[in-house]
């Protein structure tokens, strides 16, 4: 099948300028990135919104010297021990928030259970839902902007919980991830696949184009998976976001690409969805049982923490996903500064 | 799937029965359809479609979990979602 995209433009060949502040914790980063000064302690941060804008963007910023650095930033900034301090204290909010807000059900099956249902009909709490039934092509735009924070670094997060594993839970993982990553092949790696939805839907392709674009609700459910992958004693927890991201992805996809193709997208556009419906129902079995099985098989203790993986997964995308439909109902655009 | 949760006799190819859903096979895998035709799939490990409502048969596209949407499950366990979530579709 022809890809209909034009000529392709690696949207990492170069790393992205620093995003705009979103408040005083950010603006105190940013300023300091920008002066190479190690950022005011603390401060602010000690008792932030975990779950508020102005953190989540300093939260991006602190992860994506981890991903792709900034323009003119020293590399070594990754490590350096005043921004992983900061990193540290704003992890503990994100994460505070996240606690306070999950249900805690007992165990994995319990929280899987409702994943692995699919009502018939129309769901109007659904983004996806929507999109498939009355979305426009600026709506999908607008989403795929959106979702470009993660899919043009897709599965990146979750390589890190890999060397935190071991056996089937290794195997599995590392069995998935080959397919995320195109199996080998540079063109069906699936960051690819979804710069080319971008170029055939009109969007900018470049690496972090659309982070000022992005409500601090889509930065969250990002900085939810660095914050997994980057915490050994978060592996749990990425394994189960990993799992909830793989169950719910299946049937979303299909209506995605139904929504592409009412819309009049190209096959490249289509195509990045389509894969997803069969891959990930593939991936689905193999995550729960090979990967979550061979975990709880290995360090049964860490059932709590593969649950709040996915509880927090789903939580942040229905905070998501409510952002989306509330502005969309009132034809609004979802984006913070109308780029797309 | 190319690994194992026990040992295996010999080299048998194994295959796994989901409860409800697919059967798992370990890729590449040819399947040969009622009207003759050919289906390949070269993934690692492939779910093949049992339920029959595949959109995507042979393969298994989770068509599976459909319930109607009145349904309020078997009564135990947690209240059940109104749908599922919109991840990052997909991984």
């Amino acid at each position: 099948m022809p890809i209909t995209a034009p000529e392709y433009a690696e949207p990492r060949r170069t790393a992205p300028a620093l995003p705009a502040p979103r408040g005083e914790i950010s603006a105190r980063l940013l300023t300091a990135l920008r002066s190479g000064r190690a950022p005011d302690p603390v401060g602010a941060a000690a008792d932030a919104d975990g779950l508020g804008d102005d953190l989540h963007l300093a939260l991006y910023v602190l992860y994506e010297l981890h991903y792709q650095g900034f323009e003119a930033l020293p590399e070594q900034l990754e490590w350096d021990p005043a921004l992983l301090a900061l990193r540290h204290t704003l992890e503990e909010r994100f994460l505070a928030a996240l606690r306070a807000g999950v249900p805690g059900v007992p165990d994995v099956r319990a929280a899987l259970m409702g994943l692995l249902v699919e009502p018939t009909g129309h769901d109007p709490t659904s983004v996806t839902h929507f999109l498939q039934k009355q979305g426009e092509p600026w709506h999908l735009r607008e989403y795929a902007a959106l979702r470009s924070l993660y899919h043009l670094k897709e599965a990146d997060p979750h390589c890190w919980v890999l060397p935190r594993l071991h056996g089937r839970a290794k195997a599995g993982m590392v069995a998935v991830l080959y397919d995320e990553f195109g199996a080998g092949r540079a063109e069906q790696v699936h960051a690819r696949l979804f710069a080319d939805l971008m170029a055939d839907l009109g969007l900018e392709t470049e690496y972090g184009r659309y982070v000022d674009a992005a409500p601090g609700e889509m930065l969250a459910v990002v900085n939810l998976m660095s914050l997994c992958g980057l915490r050994r004693a978060l592996r749990g927890a990425s394994v189960g976001h990993f799992a909830a991201v793989e169950v719910t992805s299946s049937p979303g996809s299909r209506r995605l690409a139904k929504a592409l193709r009412r819309t009049g997208a190209g096959a490249a556009a289509v195509r990045f969805y389509e894969e997803h419906v069969e891959a990930d129902a593939v991936h689905e079995q193999v995550v729960r049982r090979e990967v979550i099985g061979g975990l709880l098989d290995q360090e049964p203790r860490l059932e709590e923490d593969v649950v709040f993986g996915i509880e927090a997964m789903v939580l942040l995308e229905d905070r998501l996903g409510a952002t989306l439909l509330s502005r969309w109902h009132h034809h609004r655009s979802a984006l913070r500064t109308p780029s797309a | 799937m190319p690994y194992e949760s026990e040992e295996r006799d010999g080299d048998a190819r194994r295959v796994w029965i989901d409860e409800d859903g697919p059967v798992l096979v370990q890729g590449p895998v040819e399947v040969v359809l009622p009207d003759g035709r050919t289906a390949r799939s070269d993934r690692f490990t492939v779910a093949l479609c049992v339920c029959r409502r595949s959109r995507a048969y042979p393969w298994c596209d989770t068509s599976h979990r459909l319930v109607p949407r009145t349904g309020q499950g078997t009564g135990t366990g947690p209240p059940q979602r109104k749908g599922t979530p919109d991840a990052d579709h997909g991984t």
